[in-house]
């Protein structure tokens, strides 16, 4: 019994250790919100620019360079991609929350392009046609229609994947930034009691992700009053 | 404008079709159809499901794009590639079977979308417009709700509101009461009956014959993708020639 609470001195409360985790949580954060951003910004552009064609039915060439974009992020490992932005792209950067933003924005845009493919795929054709025929170019429905809707269709995905993303920066101690994980990586070692730090890490990851959670739900039903019967 | 003028602009002609085929992959749905319609004319098309009427009419604006062919609206070649067909769009509105309206978006933002982002007319002078509108089909308490909360029939007069806000020199009807309700049909034609008695060129693919009957200036059946018969209603409903059309049309009115 003792021990317990011994073990959970030694974690959390010795020598102030506990502002360590929330330091690392903050990082953890402060990544996957920039990811996100970049993410969404990267992933509608490139699943808008995959879905273009010319008058002829053909692929632009930038529709290719969006396909070859998605197909390469997805074929690869995420740490791989981070290992090559961190000691090969930007290995002169000193800024690593921005490196790994980067790395983790061009991974999830990706992965959010083809969500929202998805997204807009579910949308009505007659949607389009109808904005069509009133006249609007196809770039203006897709703005005031076509879009507002695919991506309300592709909101549960949407969260799914930012729920990754956080989860999955938990990789970036492979570059020897101290994230959330790796700060409790390294108080185990310091500790010799592996169960504090650990389950103390995964506690919190579950918290900021389960708040995520309900704030999502939340716009999500705001979202949803034009459904409503 | 002198009354003789006016005459003449009553009678011209508004849309020419000339020889229009269109093929779906291997399918040919349209088999060279040639056509004019004049001002102010109500044309109604019948035919068997799947004989291209729908298809002719979405050819008239570009929904679909002619194989080969001619379609003109006024001076303008709707089907060439130096077309802004968006202009062209402006001009002429359509009405769809399910109706299509922006599911994202409140009744009044509908109605005012196309005008306001097309810089035709102010978000003020639109939404004015529109309550006119929608007070002429008694849907004005309508104008904040959403698509999703009404009934069939007035999603359909909704839609036609929206394509009447832009003020088009002819409206096209994709089998307009198709997807409706019995009980909502009447609530639709009736519009689309004033929209003709007030002086609207209208093509409309329909299957409801005593609507052709009241309204049509003429009556086309197509059938194999080409155009069978042509007539006034009367004499398309009593006296018709083609074989097809009286086998069709003893299997529809009945």
């Amino acid at each position: 019994m003792n021990s317990i609470v011994e073990q959970f001195n030694r974690a959390f409360i010795v020598n102030n250790r506990w502002t360590l985790y929330f330091k690392g949580l903050g990082t953890t954060i402060e990544v996957a919100f920039f990811a996100a951003i970049l993410g969404i910004v990267i992933g509608t552009v490139a699943c808008l620019a995959n879905m273009a064609k010319r008058r002829n039915g053909k692929r632009p060439i930038f529709s290719w360079i969006a396909y070859a974009y998605i197909d390469v992020i997805r074929g690869t490992p995420t740490v791989i991609q981070l290992m090559i932005m961190w000691f090969v792209i930007m290995k002169n950067s000193t800024n690593g929350v921005l490196v790994a933003s980067l790395s983790f924005g061009l991974n999830s845009g990706a992965y959010v392009a083809e969500i929202i493919r998805g997204g807009i795929q579910a949308v009505d054709q007659g949607q389009m046609e109808a904005g069509r025929s009133l006249g609007l170019s196809r770039t203006q429905t897709m703005m005031y229609v076509v879009l507002p809707q695919a991506f309300k269709n592709a909101f549960p995905s949407l969260l799914n994947e930012f729920i990754t993303l956080l989860k999955e920066t938990a990789i970036v101690g492979y570059v020897g930034m101290s994230d959330l994980t790796r700060v409790a990586n390294q108080i185990s070692t310091k500790t010799y009691q592996p169960f504090m730090p650990l389950v103390g890490a995964a506690v919190i990851y579950f918290v900021v992700i389960k708040v995520l959670t309900i704030l999502f739900n939340k716009l999500e039903r705001k979202l949803r009053e034009s459904d409503n019967r | 404008m002198n009354t003789q003028n006016k005459a003449a602009d009553q009678d011209r002609v508004m849309i020419r079709v000339k020889n229009l085929t269109k093929y779906f992959d291997d399918n040919h749905v349209l088999r060279g159809i040639n056509y004019e319609i004049r001002k102010g004319q109500k044309i109604v098309l019948v035919g068997p499901s799947g004989c291209g009427k729908s298809t002719f009419l979405r050819c008239l604006d570009m929904l679909e794009v002619p194989t080969s062919g001619e379609v003109w609206l006024d001076d303008v070649q709707v089907n060439s590639p130096k077309t802004d067909i968006n202009k062209v769009r402006q001009k002429m509105g359509m009405v769809f079977q399910h109706f299509n309206l922006f599911a994202n978006l409140t009744i009044m933002q509908n109605i005012t979308l196309a005008p306001v982002k097309l810089k035709l007319m102010s978000q003020e002078e639109a939404s004015e417009k529109a309550l006119k509108l929608l007070r002429r089909v008694n849907l004005e308490d309508k104008a904040d709700a959403y698509p999703h909360s009404l009934s069939g029939g007035q999603q359909q007069r909704i839609a036609i509101v929206r394509s009447l806000e832009m003020n088009p020199e002819v409206m096209l009807f994709d089998e307009p009461t198709s997807a409706l309700d019995p009980e909502m049909v009447g609530e639709v034609l009736q519009v689309m009956t004033e929209l003709a008695d007030e002086g609207m060129t209208m093509v409309c693919v329909t299957h409801e014959m005593a609507f052709a009957r009241q309204v049509a200036s003429k009556v086309i059946f197509i059938d194999e993708g080409v155009i069978k018969e042509e007539a006034e209603p009367e004499e398309f409903f009593t006296h018709p020639k083609d074989p097809r059309l009286r086998d069709f049309l003893s299997k529809v009115l009945k």
